[in-house]
């Protein structure tokens, strides 16, 4: 197919745009990532520390 | 500015604006490949592998906008110590690091065929070799230091030293004798690239951009959350350490 072989530089051509694919998939992923872990994590954190204060607070106890 | 100075405030605009940015940058994209694979010319000179351009110049453009994002965050935050500056310069660096890569393999594979070298110490090449090296940097000193903010500094410190280098990229063509071109597009007069090439190119450029966007709020919420988390969690040990006199 002409469009594959890019009229000889195909080996040049659709290496440039896989590569240009991979690493910017490749970022997106990484990110959503790291922005979904991190709110769980704070989220987790967040939800001890109301659980915490809310028990001390039922026992007469003051939390800190 | 200050509009933007409270987290809470920024990761709401934030919010609201992503779908749209996300949807924008994949047309643009989406419109971008279509033109530059199939629906363009072949060069006169290049034949296809002209094509690699579409990929080549918008990450270049790239690279460079987002070193000055970079430093722009660093000079916010070394001369007003605004709180988010920090966090945005870190979560610009891994794209602006991404981008420049990309563009010095892609400037590789265009380079061998037209050129016979994958390299050569060439000031513009070189220049933005120096620019991905920067950006290492940048990203390794702001995470060496156990408190953050120490690493912030410094690598902020890096960032504004390291910007004499983006005025030496741009000028690079037109101050030494360079293997690369002189510019075609952002030059006086006017861009020399035929309409049929510069669509593509532009609709690349508008992609990467947005996707640029995409991507800093993706990773300014991962990073006002980790900062919320050590807040936490200093305040669990003071508690604890309190606690045990």
């Amino acid at each position: 197919m002409a469009l594959f072989s890019m009229g000889g530089y195909g080996g040049y051509v659709w290496p440039s745009y896989v590569l240009a694919l991979v690493l910017m998939v490749g970022l997106l992923a990484v990110s959503v990532y790291g922005a979904r872990h991190a709110e769980k994590e704070l989220a987790r954190l967040q939800k001890l520390r109301t659980d915490r204060r809310g028990r001390d607070h039922l026992s007469g106890e003051s939390a800190e | 500015m200050h509009r933007f100075a409270n987290p809470a405030r920024f990761l709401r605009m934030a919010n609201a604006a992503f779908p749209w940015l996300a949807a924008l940058s994949a047309l643009s994209l989406g419109a971008g490949l279509y033109f530059a694979l199939a629906a363009s010319p072949a060069d006169y000179q290049q034949g296809e592998s002209v094509r690699i351009m579409y990929i080549h110049v918008p990450s270049a453009w790239m690279g460079m906008f987002c070193y000055s994002a970079l430093a722009m965050f660093s000079a916010t935050s070394l001369i007003w110590k605004h709180p988010l500056a920090d966090l945005l310069g870190r979560a610009t660096a891994p794209v602006g690091a991404v981008f420049t890569l990309l563009c010095l393999v892609t400037g590789s594979l265009w380079g061998k065929p037209m050129w016979g070298t994958w390299w050569a110490w060439d000031a513009r090449l070189t220049s933005m070799l120096i620019l991905f090296f920067l950006y290492l940097g940048y990203m390794a000193l702001s995470n060496a230091f156990d408190d953050p903010t120490r690493g912030y500094r410094s690598a902020a410190i890096l960032a504004l030293v390291g910007f004499v280098n983006v005025p030496v990229i741009k000028w690079s063509v037109d101050w030494w004798n360079t293997l690369h071109q002189p510019a075609s597009v952002m030059k006086l007069g006017g861009p020399a690239i035929d309409p049929t090439m510069l669509l593509p190119l532009l609709l690349m450029a508008v992609g990467f951009q947005l996707y640029y966007f995409v991507i800093l709020i993706l990773r300014a919420r991962a990073e006002i959350a980790e900062a919320k988390i050590r807040t936490i969690r200093m305040a669990q040990v003071q508690a604890a350490g309190q606690g045990e006199q």
